[in-house]
C-alpha cells in the first residue's frame, strides 16, 4: 500500500506536505486554510509508534480536505462568504473515519462556493490554478483537492461529486478521482449541494490507494439514512471482459485530442483481448437538462438554512427581518449560487412543478433504466469525462450555459447513482492532462478500482 | 332574515410525546427546561446535517391513525415545505404533502354524527418566537418535535359541533397515549376553516381560516364569532375575503392577518435525505394490539350503568376511566366509584388530586363493600376516599383508614339496643317518647339524633330508627 508504506516518520511526512502547501499557495491557491497544527498530530503518532502502540492504517498520512466538510479544525467555509467565520462543532463521518485511522488533515482546499461550478472560479476566495498551466482552470468544483494531489502536496485528498466535481478536476490535473456509488459513503457533516446526487470521494496518485481509502471510509452510517448497507469490503471485483463505449459521445462537440485518447485506449484494450461493445444510450441526452432542474431545486432548498440568524455571515445593514434575509443572502452568496437558487425556486414554484421537476424526475428514471440495460451488455463503460481539457481562466465564467455543457458526460452518473472513476489518459500536445472515466453499475466500485489498476499496467 | 348554514373543517396539530425528536436524538420533553437547551445540530439546521427518522414517532403516528379509524398507508414519504422564518432553522419544514402515513378515517362525535378525516400526516414542529420591543427571541426547544396533523373534511356545521369534534380528537389522542394532551402548553392546536352559505344552497361560501386555537372553548367562540361576522357582511351585500385570521381570547374577536392571494408559495419537493417509510401489515397489527381502550369502548361499556351524561363527564379524564375499567365485573362498584369521582374528585376544591396516583382497585372495592355492609355511611365513604390521596395514608388498606378515622358504623344490634336503652332512660328524652307514642312522627328524628350522639356517630341511623320504633310501639 503506497500511502501507508511508511519509510518516513509522520512528522517528516506532514512537515514536507505543509512545506509544499505553503510553497505552492501563492501561485496555485490550493488551500483556503493551511493547518500548521497538523505537525502536533504527527508528533503524537510518532510517539505512539515509538511506544509500540498500534496505529491506524493511515497513521501519519497527510491529506487535504475539501472545504465543504465540517470539522472543528479551521473554519468550514465551503468557499462562500456566507459561511465565513463558521467553526463547526460537528465532524463529518468521512473525516472521523479517516482520522480514526491516523490520517492527518493539513489543509482545507478551495472549491466553487457551495460546490457550484466546474472550474473553482466561483470561490469567494478566488480561483485555484491548474497544476500544469496556471493560466488555466483547475476544474471543479473540487479544484483545490485535485491540484493538491497533482502537485504532490498530499498523497490523497477528499472531494465531493454532485455532477462531476471529482472526476472532471481529476482529469484536468492527471490524477485518479473516484465518485463512488451513491450512498457508499456517508454525507453526514458535508455541506449539502444536492442531496440526491452528492457523493463523497477521493483523489489519489495511484488506483490502489482508492481501495484502501474506500475500505476505511465507505459504509452505512446511522446519521445518513441514504447510506447503503456496507458492501465495499464484502464485494469482489468482477473480471472485466466487455468494455462499453457510448457512440453518441464520439461527436464534434468533444475535443479531438480527448477522442483520440479514448481511441488509443480502446485500441490497447482490443489488443489485450477485451471485447468492445458499442452502446446506444439515447436517454442520456436528457441528463444535462434533468440535472440542471433537479440539482438547482435541491440546492435552493438546502441553501435555505443560510439566513444570517444562527451562524456564519450576517449583513450589517438590515433594519427588519426581511432585510436581514435579503441582504445577508445577497451579500453572502456568489452569483452562481444565486443563479441556482433562482432556477431551483422557479422549477419548484406552484404551477411549474409538474412541468419541470416532475418531468426531470421521470427523465431520471429513464436514465437509470438506460444504465441498467447497458450493463446487461458490458461490464464497464469507458467515456470521456468532459468535452474539453482544462480551459482558460475566465473563458467560460460569463457563459453559464457553456460552463454547464462541460458537465454533459459526467452528470448522467450522478442522476443514476452509479460509480465513476477518472483515470489519467496522457496529455495533450500542449502538455495538458487528459482523463477518461470508467463507469460501472451500482456497487461495482471495487471492480472499477481493480480495472483502473489493470489500465495503469497496460498504458 | 336569511338563515346561513356554516360549513367547518378543522386541521389539528398534535405534538407526539416521544422520548426524542422526530429527526434527532435530543430530548423531546422541553417542559421546565431552559430555552434552546433541547436542540441538536440537526434541529439547529447546521449545514451538512441530515434528518434521522425516529421510529417511535412512526409507531405513534400509526397508533394515532388507528384511533381515527383510518387506513394506514404502508408506504408514505416525506416532503419539504419551504418558508423563511426564524422559528424554522432549515428554511423548510419536513412534512408529508404528497404521501401521508394516515389515510381516510372518521371521528364519531358523542351525538353520533361522524366527521370524516381526509388524511393525517407526520411532520416536525417549528420553534417558538417571543417578540419583545425592538427584538425577538428564538427558542428552538420545540423545533423538530414530532407532530401529527389531522385534516378533517368540512363535515361540521355548528360551533358546538366544532367544539365537540376538537374535544373528541383530544380524547382520542390522549386515550391512544400519543400526546400529553396539555392544551395550555400547545400540545394540540387547531386551525379552523369556516364558511357560510344560505340554507338550501348547494354552493359553499368563501372560507376564512382561524389559526392557532388552543382550547375547545376558543374553537367554539371563534366559530360563533366568524359566523356572525360573515353573516353581517353578506347581509350588507359585502363579500367575505379568503384569508387567515387570528383569534384573541381577550377580545373574543378574530382579526385579519394575511390574504391567501399573496400567501407564500411553499415550493414543495420530495425530501431527498429520507427514504420512504415502509410498514408491514404485521407492524400495523402490532400497534393495533397496543392501542388502549378508546372512548367508544367506555361508552358502550358504561352507558347503561352510568348514563350518557356521567360517562361524557368522566371521559375527559382517561385515568379515571381506566380505573373504572378495572372494576367492570362489579356494576354496583362502578356506579358508586364513578359517583365518588364526579362528586368528590371533580369538585373544584379537589381537582388538584387528579394529578396524584389513584387508589388501587382493592382499596376501591373494599370501600364499596364496607358501604354496602352499612359499615360506612355515604359521608364516611367520602371521607375515606379522600384519605386515599393523603400522602400519609394512601398506602393503607381501606378498613385501616376507616378505623383510624373512626367512621366505621356500629351494626351490632345488641350493642345498639344497649345504647338505645341508655338514651331512653335519660330524663330529657321522656317527653319526646310520650309525644311519639301519641302519634307525633317527627320527634323520631330527635331521638335518633340522641342515639347517634351517644354512639359518637358510629351507629347506623337506619338501624337505630328500626330499634326505636320497635321499642316505642
Amino acid at each position: 500500500m503506497k500511502i501507508a508504506n511508511r519509510e518516513q516518520s509522520a512528522v517528516e511526512l506532514v512537515r514536507e506536505a505543509l512545506a509544499k502547501a505553503h510553497e505552492y499557495q501563492d501561485e496555485y491557491h490550493v488551500f483556503n486554510w493551511i493547518n500548521d497544527d497538523a505537525i502536533r498530530k504527527a508528533e503524537e503518532i510518532d510517539q505512539r509508534i515509538a511506544q509500540g502502540e498500534e496505529v491506524g492504517k493511515l497513521a501519519g498520512v497527510p491529506y487535504a480536505l475539501k472545504d465543504n466538510f465540517l470539522s472543528p479544525e479551521g473554519e468550514s467555509t465551503a468557499s462562500a462568504l456566507i459561511l465565513e467565520g463558521f467553526n463547526s462543532p460537528v465532524t463529518a463521518t468521512a473525516v472521523k473515519k479517516l482520522e480514526a485511522e491516523g490520517a492527518i488533515m493539513i489543509g482545507r482546499t478551495n472549491l466553487d462556493a457551495f460546490a457550484h461550478g466546474s472550474s473553482t472560479e466561483n470561490s469567494y476566495y478566488g480561483p485555484t490554478k491548474n497544476s500544469k498551466d496556471v493560466e488555466r482552470v483547475a476544474g471543479g468544483s473540487s479544484g483545490g483537492s485535485a491540484v493538491a494531489v497533482a502537485l504532490g502536496i498530499v498523497p490523497f485528498a477528499l472531494g465531493t461529486d454532485t455532477g462531476g466535481s471529482i472526476r472532471q478536476p481529476a482529469s484536468f490535473n492527471g490524477v485518479y478521482g473516484l465518485k463512488p456509488t451513491y450512498g457508499a459513503i456517508s454525507r453526514y457533516g458535508v455541506v449539502a449541494m444536492a442531496s440526491s446526487t452528492d457523493c463523497i470521494g477521493f483523489f489519489t496518485h495511484e488506483a490502489e490507494d482508492l481501495d484502501l481509502l474506500m475500505g476505511v471510509v465507505a459504509g452505512q452510517d446511522k446519521n445518513d439514512q441514504t447510506t447503503l448497507p456496507d458492501f465495499y469490503r464484502e464485494s469482489t471485483a468482477k473480471t472485466v471482459k466487455k468494455v462499453g463505449i457510448i457512440k453518441d459521445f464520439d461527436n464534434e462537440a468533444v475535443n479531438s485530442e480527448i477522442r483520440e485518447a479514448l481511441k488509443r485506449k480502446i485500441g490497447t484494450l482490443k489488443a489485450q483481448g477485451y471485447e468492445i461493445i458499442e452502446l446506444e444510450m439515447p436517454a442520456l441526452k436528457y441528463a444535462l437538462a434533468a440535472y440542471y432542474i433537479i440539482v438547482p431545486a435541491e440546492v435552493s432548498s438546502n441553501l435555505s438554512r443560510h439566513d444570517g440568524v444562527r451562524y456564519g455571515y450576517r449583513s450589517a445593514d438590515a433594519s427588519s427581518l426581511g432585510e436581514l434575509y435579503e441582504n445577508t443572502r445577497n451579500e453572502g452568496f456568489m452569483p452562481e449560487n444565486k443563479r441556482r437558487i433562482m432556477i431551483g425556486n422557479f422549477v419548484l414554484s406552484s404551477g411549474f412543478y409538474d412541468a419541470y421537476y416532475l418531468k426531470a424526475a421521470k427523465a431520471r428514471t429513464l436514465i437509470i433504466n438506460e444504465y441498467a440495460k447497458a450493463f446487461e451488455k458490458c461490464d464497464v463503460i469507458l467515456t470521456p469525462v468532459a468535452p474539453n481539457p482544462a480551459f482558460k481562466l475566465g473563458e467560460k465564467i460569463n457563459d453559464p450555459v457553456a460552463m454547464y455543457l462541460e458537465d454533459v458526460m459526467s452528470v448522467p452518473l450522478n442522476l443514476a447513482g452509479v460509480p465513476g472513476l477518472t483515470v489519467p489518459a496522457g496529455k495533450t500536445k500542449s502538455g495538458l492532462d487528459l482523463g477518461l472515466q470508467l463507469v460501472g453499475p451500482r456497487r461495482s466500485d471495487r471492480t472499477l478500482v481493480e480495472f483502473a489498476k489493470v489500465l495503469e499496467e497496460v498504458k | 332574515m336569511t338563515k346561513y348554514i356554516p360549513t367547518i373543517g378543522i386541521e389539528c396539530h398534535v405534538q407526539l410525546c416521544t422520548k426524542t425528536k422526530l429527526f434527532s436524538e435530543v430530548d423531546n420533553d422541553a417542559r421546565l427546561k431552559e430555552p434552546n437547551s433541547c436542540v441538536s445540530p440537526v434541529d439547529y439546521g447546521l449545514p451538512g446535517m441530515l434528518p434521522r427518522l425516529n421510529q417511535e414517532a412512526v409507531k405513534y403516528a400509526v397508533r394515532a391513525g388507528l384511533a381515527l379509524n383510518s387506513a394506514i398507508n404502508l408506504e408514505s414519504r416525506f416532503d419539504r415545505k419551504h418558508y423563511y422564518y426564524p422559528d424554522l432553522p432549515k428554511g423548510y419544514q419536513i412534512t408529508q404533502m404528497f404521501h401521508p402515513i394516515i389515510g381516510e378515517g372518521y371521528v364519531e362525535l358523542p351525538n353520533g354524527n361522524k366527521v370524516r378525516i381526509e388524511h393525517a400526516h407526520l411532520e416536525e414542529d417549528a420553534g417558538k418566537l417571543s417578540h419583545e420591543s425592538g427584538y425577538s427571541l428564538v427558542d428552538l426547544n420545540r423545533a423538530g418535535t414530532p407532530l401529527v396533523e389531522i385534516v378533517s373534511m368540512p363535515d361540521i356545521h355548528s360551533a358546538s359541533e366544532a367544539r365537540d369534534y376538537t374535544k373528541e380528537l383530544w380524547r382520542l389522542m390522549t386515550y391512544a397515549g400519543v400526546t400529553y394532551g396539555d392544551l395550555y402548553n400547545g400540545n394540540m392546536r387547531f386551525d379552523v376553516n369556516i364558511s357560510i352559505a344560505e340554507e338550501g344552497s348547494n354552493e359553499l361560501g368563501t372560507r376564512t381560516e382561524v389559526k392557532n386555537l388552543n382550547s375547545f372553548r376558543s374553537v367554539e367562540r371563534a366559530v360563533e364569532y366568524e359566523v356572525k361576522r360573515q353573516s353581517k357582511l353578506l347581509e350588507k351585500g359585502e363579500k367575505v375575503i379568503q384569508e387567515t385570521r387570528g383569534w384573541s381570547d381577550a377580545t373574543g374577536e378574530t382579526t385579519g392577518q394575511r390574504s391567501k392571494e399573496v400567501a407564500a408559495d411553499y415550493r414543495y419537493m420530495p425530501e431527498p435525505d429520507l427514504a420512504p417509510i415502509r410498514l408491514s401489515s404485521e407492524e400495523v397489527e402490532a400497534e393495533k394490539q397496543k392501542l388502549p381502550k378508546m372512548p367508544s369502548w367506555y361508552r358502550s361499556k358504561f352507558h347503561d350503568v352510568l348514563g350518557a351524561d356521567l360517562v361524557e363527564v368522566l371521559l375527559d379524564y382517561p385515568q379515571l376511566m381506566s380505573k373504572l375499567a378495572e372494576l367492570t365485573s362489579n356494576n354496583a362498584a362502578v356506579k358508586k366509584i364513578a359517583n365518588l369521582f364526579s362528586s368528590v374528585l371533580l369538585a373544584e376544591e379537589n381537582t388538584s388530586l387528579l394529578n396524584d396516583e389513584l387508589p388501587t382497585k382493592e382499596q376501591l372495592l373494599a370501600l364499596v363493600e364496607m358501604n354496602e355492609k352499612n359499615e360506612l355511611s355515604s359521608t364516611g365513604m367520602k371521607e375515606v376516599f379522600l384519605k386515599f390521596f393523603d400522602p400519609e395514608m394512601h398506602y393503607k388498606d381501606t378498613r385501616t383508614i376507616a378505623k383510624e378515622l373512626g367512621v366505621v358504623q356500629e351494626n351490632d344490634t345488641e350493642a345498639l339496643e344497649a345504647i338505645v336503652d341508655t338514651v331512653l332512660a335519660k330524663p330529657e328524652t321522656q317527653k319526646a317518647q310520650e309525644d311519639f307514642k301519641a302519634g307525633q312522627e317527627k320527634v323520631l328524628g330527635f331521638l335518633v339524633g340522641q342515639v347517634m350522639k351517644e354512639s359518637k356517630g358510629k351507629a347506623n341511623p337506619s338501624s337505630v330508627q328500626e330499634i326505636l320504633r320497635s321499642k316505642l310501639s
